[in-house]
């Protein structure tokens, strides 16, 4: 039971990796214009729910299968991510909203927290791969 | 007098860089005999005497004669204005010679090239401008130290001296801000002259009266100068050569009493005239009544006469100074040498010439080790006191120290001489002890710190302009100075005056894209070294010949390089497609609320009137649609027997009926039909019992419509959108409308507006928005429709055709304005910088499609936009960063067009610096456009305390920079002294205040404006002029197209200058008041306001009666005059005391305490309080 659940935990992490790595790719692109933020954004924005329930998903389980540790170590992120989604302003398209995103460094701070999302999910990944193998070597 | 007042205030200008010594009154430690003091002033006014050269020593000296001499047949204006100017010139002259000197010698010796160059250049490019040239040598004049900067220092503009130095294209400008720059003739408040002795006496407090003296005098002197360069354009019947017009002061001026005092009572005039300056000032504050003003505004006119005194220091000055290749090249174009006005002085002083100019070197060089402050020190103590003999040694001797001591004062080598060009900017003022802090007469911009001849280059404020005119080096010290750094544009703005080349190839830089401007340098005839990004390009051939002077192998003339504004006419590499024709769609709101309203009538009327005016070509295009619950559309193809409706009910789906060439038509081929529809239309729907408004469908239906070709689409709307997409609802709640806690509801209540408008924006449409509703109409989100797609915003509050007939006039003067003006379609606009700068927000209506992209579907003349910067790599290789905007755009004819604008400013490593160099209007409206931000993203209570905060870190700064002042004085550098005053009338603006009843839509319209105005508009919105107009005089009143209109001077915004006798006018950009004191002078009432008594004047006066009386005459040229400055015309309120009105004036009078906000005066105690904090 214990080897499902991190299984599952490390492919989740796994499809993290690549839709951080997907926003970093695309927020670099329209850095250095290669896109239109018109169109990145709209891009992004797709994504944005997909990752909050992908993560939350994971954190859950966590909490569910009693791994605390794992689960507090989730928690911010996921209560980031819910969180940022829930302030979006009622006018604006999207967590990106191509009329803002070039104002007050916002493509930066987006850009940060791509990276930053990225270094935990690897590190997430190296923890579940570790704890993967532990239970099955226990098993 | 105003020039020996002017020394007094010298002594300040210096003292304030360094910053240590005398800030205060009575902190002068050391006393110079009075020998000293003798020799300090007669040198000052032996000086400007010498200067004046006989012809036959100095060989510019003709040049100089003949343009004052040439002009029109009235000599004796001619004579008055040039001594004027002379006047001011000269006694900048005093203030810089030190300044000077250096650069002169070196300009003087090394480039004798560039004379004969020049001069022929001139001759041949513009004959014409002779005048213009005289007045842009007399700039020079003012400013000679600047120059010396660049010059030593050797750095790469060094160049430019040799190679662009003349055809100064925009003269007038450059004199006007000469006058800025000069804070001389202070117009005498006491009159009677007293004695020598008493002069000495005091000599010492000369220096501290200044400190509150001194703030009417720049700007009066300002006006002075402005009225003069006026003059002399007229006088040379010259056409102003610039687009220095949108200032309208400048345009035909003639000084009322052209008195021609000869040059020979110079001396003397000012030596008896010099002690009121140092006469008044012991008792500070408390002795600057009302009188004293209109004595200061009496002065004006005097001042103009006296200053005419010393005419020929200032051809002196252009000769030390570096002016001239000017003097030169005005004398080569100049048809008849006429050196008839000052001949005087000329014969006694001939052979004193050329010894100032040998001594002054050694003498500043001499000196290299002195304490500046003891300099500072010293020099102030001399003000009051002067001698008419001339021994100019000792004058040098003052004079020279200066540099050295600059160069002393800072690590910076050339560019500390900050303090030269604003010597005024650093003085420390003491806020809460300056009484009188707002000017008479309106503040100009600030001049960047440049030499003479980059300045003259640089880009006009108008249309360009930065929060800090001098740049600091590294975002450290930026931080450190705790100001904004940004840049207000005007690009669009209509130019009487623009080169436009057309050549086919577009010289740019190969790397970054610049467009050739004049601040590149050249490193030989066939490179040249971009100044954004320092790579070296080839001069491609077709540039090595000018095609004004039609000479080859001067790449450096060409006009490219001679205008920081120049527009080119862009080849079809420019185009992704090719140029659209002007379209224009008007979508209009026929529901039973807009029927109600009657706009249509003033709106088809405004229309029809307009029709043939409508910009465009043959092509142009036009068409019409209305939607209540559903959408009509107009077909008025060609051939029809009249026009056709189509309706489509269906607005969940809206489709077009017909192909969208019958709906948009040509303007010109089926003319009869439109004018038949546009009779038509205000009748049409007279019945109509439709409520609801189906404005997002008939907004999709207007993009389907407009999106093969783009164009303009203009709606009108009377209400609140109520079905199919994008309905909304109401959101405000009236009783929260005074509420000081929570503003909600600032932002959007939809991304439906925003999405079209940016589908309208990658359509290249933009949509106009037209806003006429008596209810909350969702300004907030109908705003992003225009915010996004560069429209712009129109908001007529409780407009009816009938109940509020000057609500309807608005309209159709607006419609006027708004229809015939130029437009640019398919606009794109960037804006570059120097490396190491990067611009990180943008503010204005459009849309930011990449980093320093601006996608503008349309674009008018209206249209403001502000950037804010950021310094990302320390500028220590740079003494210049550049700015660079270029606006590429169709015009209505059918032309790619680019516009570009160059802007050139220092880069300073001093904090002191940094102040001196505060363009605090320029701050403010970048400040206002960062709270509009902070507002809707955050909260109006986070945007009013960051505004506080401002003012609070700045000048707790700026203390803290300047050790040694008194810490219980909130003290601001004079650069900055106005800075809390406007953060105060923001915290009271419509837009930023609370307390006060606000309606929503009335507060989200002015922040729109914020956003989207121009910086001179937003300046009356945020700190409106008042004016007192019961005594309007002649006196300095200028001449604009055969009209006299007087220039009555600024009164604060308090109800302490409102006098129950007088009248006032309150001029708040978009609406003017004019209050009518109770016992106000009858004569008025029944001369301006055309009724016997105070009684008899109705509540609602909206109008001035045309009557055939002076008074009436003076206060109508005048309120013409002021709205013709603007777009928009505004309202005009008549309103009597103690009417109801009065309430909505007296809003308007910020520096009062109202119950909701701070007095000015507890503003400041507040401010004191959170820096001790």
């Amino acid at each position: 039971m214990e080897a499902v659940v991190f299984v599952f935990s490390l492919l989740d992490c796994c499809a993290l990796i690549f839709l951080s790595v997907y926003f970093i790719i695309t927020l670099s692109d329209l850095e250095c214009d290669y896109i239109n933020a018109r169109s990145c954004c709209s891009k992004l924005n797709k994504w944005v729910i997909p990752e909050l329930i992908g993560h939350t998903i994971v954190t859950v389980l966590m909490l569910i299968s009693l791994h605390w540790f794992i689960f507090l170590l989730n928690l911010p992120v996921a209560t980031w991510n819910i969180y940022r989604f829930i302030m979006v302003p009622s006018g604006n398209m999207g967590v990106f909203d191509p009329t803002e995103i070039h104002n007050r460094g916002q493509l930066k701070s987006h850009m940060k927290e791509a990276m930053i999302k990225l270094g935990f999910h690897l590190l997430c990944f190296f923890m579940y791969l570790y704890s993967m193998i532990l239970a099955l070597i226990n098993d | 007098m105003q020039v020996s007042s002017a020394y007094g205030l010298h002594p300040q200008n210096y003292i304030a860089p360094s910053g240590h010594y005398s800030q205060g009154p009575g902190k002068m430690t050391s006393l110079p005999s009075e020998s000293q003091c003798g020799d300090y002033y007669s040198g000052l006014y032996t000086v400007p005497t010498q200067n004046v050269v006989t012809p036959s020593t100095v060989n510019q000296q003709p040049g100089a004669q003949q343009m004052y001499g040439r002009g029109p047949p009235a000599p004796h204006i001619v004579g008055s204005t040039s001594g004027s100017f002379q006047g001011a010139a000269s006694s900048a002259s005093h203030l810089y010679t030190s300044a000077s000197q250096p650069y002169s010698f070196v300009n003087h010796y090394n480039n004798p090239v560039m004379y004969s160059a020049n001069s022929s250049a001139t001759s041949q490019g513009f004959p014409s401008t002779c005048g213009n040239y005289a007045m842009s040598t007399v700039s020079n004049a003012a400013y000679p130290n600047v120059s010396y900067r660049s010059l030593p220092a050797g750095d790469p503009y060094g160049q430019m001296f040799t190679s662009q130095n003349v055809l100064t294209v925009r003269p007038l400008k450059d004199s006007s801000f000469s006058g800025h720059n000069t804070p001389i003739s202070h117009p005498s408040p006491l009159p009677p002259p007293p004695s020598q002795q008493h002069q000495q006496q005091q000599s010492l407090s000369g220096y501290n009266t200044l400190s509150w003296s001194a703030p009417g005098l720049q700007s009066t002197q300002d006006s002075l100068i402005r009225n003069h360069t006026g003059s002399l354009d007229t006088d040379s019947n010259n056409p102003t050569h610039t687009d220095s017009l949108s200032c309208p002061v400048m345009q035909n001026v003639q000084p009322p009493k052209p008195s021609p005092v000869v040059s020979t009572v110079l001396s003397g005039t000012s030596s008896t005239r010099t002690p009121p300056a140092a006469n008044h000032p012991v008792k500070p504050v408390a002795s600057v009544p009302q009188p004293a003003e209109l004595l200061q505004q009496k002065g004006v006119d005097s001042s103009s006469t006296t200053s005419s005194a010393s005419p020929m220091p200032n051809s002196y000055d252009a000769l030390e100074g570096g002016s001239y290749p000017d003097m030169l090249s005005s004398s080569a174009s100049s048809p008849a040498p006429d050196p008839a006005p000052e001949p005087d002085p000329v014969p006694t002083l001939a052979s004193a010439v050329p010894q100032p100019t040998k001594m002054a070197k050694p003498f500043g060089y001499g000196y290299p080790t002195l304490q500046p402050g003891y300099q500072n020190a010293t020099a102030p103590l001399n003000s009051g006191v002067q001698s008419s003999s001339p021994v100019y040694s000792g004058f040098q001797h003052y004079a020279q120290q200066y540099p050295g001591m600059n160069q002393l004062s800072s690590s910076l080598g050339g560019l500390s001489l900050q303090s030269s060009p604003q010597p005024d900017s650093l003085r420390p003022v003491n806020l809460t002890q300056e009484r009188n802090i707002l000017p008479m007469t309106p503040i100009w911009a600030p001049v960047p710190n440049l030499n003479v001849d980059l300045r003259k280059l640089n880009c006009s404020p108008d249309s360009f302009r930065c929060t800090l005119t001098n740049i600091p080096q590294t975002q450290a010290l930026l931080n450190k100075a705790k100001l904004p750094l940004g840049l207000l544009l005007h690009p669009f703005r209509d130019l009487t005056q623009l080169p436009v080349i057309t050549s086919n190839t577009i010289v740019r830089c190969r790397s970054c894209r610049t467009y050739i401007n004049p601040f590149v340098s050249f490193i030989d005839q066939r490179r040249w070294k971009c100044n954004l990004c320092y790579r070296v390009n080839d001069v491609p051939e077709e540039f090595m010949y000018n095609p004004l002077t039609r000479s080859y192998g001067e790449p450096h003339k060409r006009p490219e390089v001679q205008n920081s504004t120049v527009e080119f006419i862009a080849s079809s590499d420019y185009m992704l497609r090719p140029p659209q024709p002007a379209v224009y769609l008007f979508v209009l709101d026929v529901s039973h609320n807009a029927v109600e309203a009657g706009y249509l009538t003033v709106l088809c009327q405004s229309l029809l009137e307009n029709l043939d005016k409508l910009p465009g070509d043959s092509r142009t295009r036009i068409g019409f649609m209305t939607f209540d619950s559903t959408i009509h559309f107009y077909n008025l193809q060609e051939g029809l027997s009249q026009p056709q409706m189509l309706i489509v009910s269906d607005i969940d789906d809206v489709f077009l009926p017909t192909p969208p060439d019958s709906l948009l038509v040509n303007l010109y081929e089926s003319k009869e039909l439109i004018k038949d529809l546009l009779n038509a239309l205000p009748n049409m729907f007279t019945n109509t019992r439709e409520t609801h408004s189906a404005l997002g469908p008939a907004l999709q239906a207007a993009f389907k419509l407009m999106s093969p070709t783009g164009g303009r689409v203009s709606v009108f709307q009377t209400q609140l959108p109520s079905i199919g997409a994008g309905l909304l609802q109401s959101r405000e709640d009236p009783n929260q409308r005074s509420s000081t806690k929570v503003v909600q509801h600032l932002g959007p209540a939809t991304d439906f507006y925003k999405k079209l408008a940016l589908d309208c924006s990658g359509q290249q449409t933009a949509v106009d928005l037209f806003l006429l509703s008596s209810q909350y109409s969702d300004l907030a989100s109908l705003a992003c429709i225009s915010k996004y797609s560069a429209g712009c915003i129109y908001y007529y509050p409780s407009f009816h055709y009938t109940h509020n007939p000057s609500q309807a006039e608005k309209l159709h003067k607006d419609l006027k304005r708004y229809l015939t003006r130029k437009i640019g379609f398919e606009a794109v606009m960037r804006i570059r910088c120097t490396k190491g700068l990067s611009m990180h927000t943008f503010h204005g209506n459009f849309f930011v499609r990449s980093t320093d992209l601006l996608s503008l579907a349309n674009i008018n003349p209206d249209a403001g936009f502000a950037v804010q910067l950021s310094i990302e790599e320390n500028l220590t290789d740079t003494s210049l960063v550049c700015f660079q905007t270029a606006l590429l755009y169709t015009s209505s004819k059918g032309e790619r067009r680019i516009r570009v604008h160059t802007l050139c400013l220092p880069v300073v490593s001093s904090l002191a610096d940094v102040y001196a160099g505060v363009d605090v209007q320029a701050a403010i409206c970048l400040l206002a456009n960062m709270a509009v931000d902070r507002s809707v993203s955050s909260s109006l209570s986070d945007a009013r305390d960051a505004l506080v905060n401002a003012v609070v870190d700045s000048l707790s700064a700026y203390g803290s920079t300047v050790s040694n002042l008194q810490h219980s004085a909130l003290i601001a550098p004079s650069s900055l002294k106005l800075f809390p005053l406007y953060v105060l009338a923001l915290l009271k603006q419509k837009a930023f205040r609370t307390g006060t009843s606000t309606r929503l839509d009335d507060r989200v319209y002015a922040m729109c404006q914020i956003k989207s105005q121009p910086l001179v508009h937003l300046m009356k919105m945020i700190h409106p002029n008042l004016y007192r107009i019961d005594r309007l005089t002649d006196e300095g009143a200028i001449h604009v197209n055969d009209r006299v209109v007087p220039q009555p001077p600024l009164q604060k915004l308090s109800a302490e200058k409102l006098t129950r006798e007088g009248a006032f006018l309150m001029d708040c950009g978009y609406v003017f008041y004019i209050w009518i004191g109770k016992s106000c002078d009858n004569n008025f009432i029944e001369d301006v306001l055309g009724y016997p008594n105070f009684a008899s004047i109705p509540q609602k006066m909206t109008h001035l009666p045309e009557l055939d009386t002076l008074p009436s005459e003076r206060a109508r040229s005048f309120i013409t005059w002021l709205r013709d400055s603007r777009p928009l015309s505004p309202l005009l309120h008549v309103v009597k005391d103690e009417s109801p009105a009065t309430t909505e004036f007296f809003q308007h009078l910020i520096e009062d305490r109202t119950e909701a906000a701070f007095s000015y005066y507890e503003f400041l105690l507040h401010i004191q309080q959170q820096i001790c904090k």
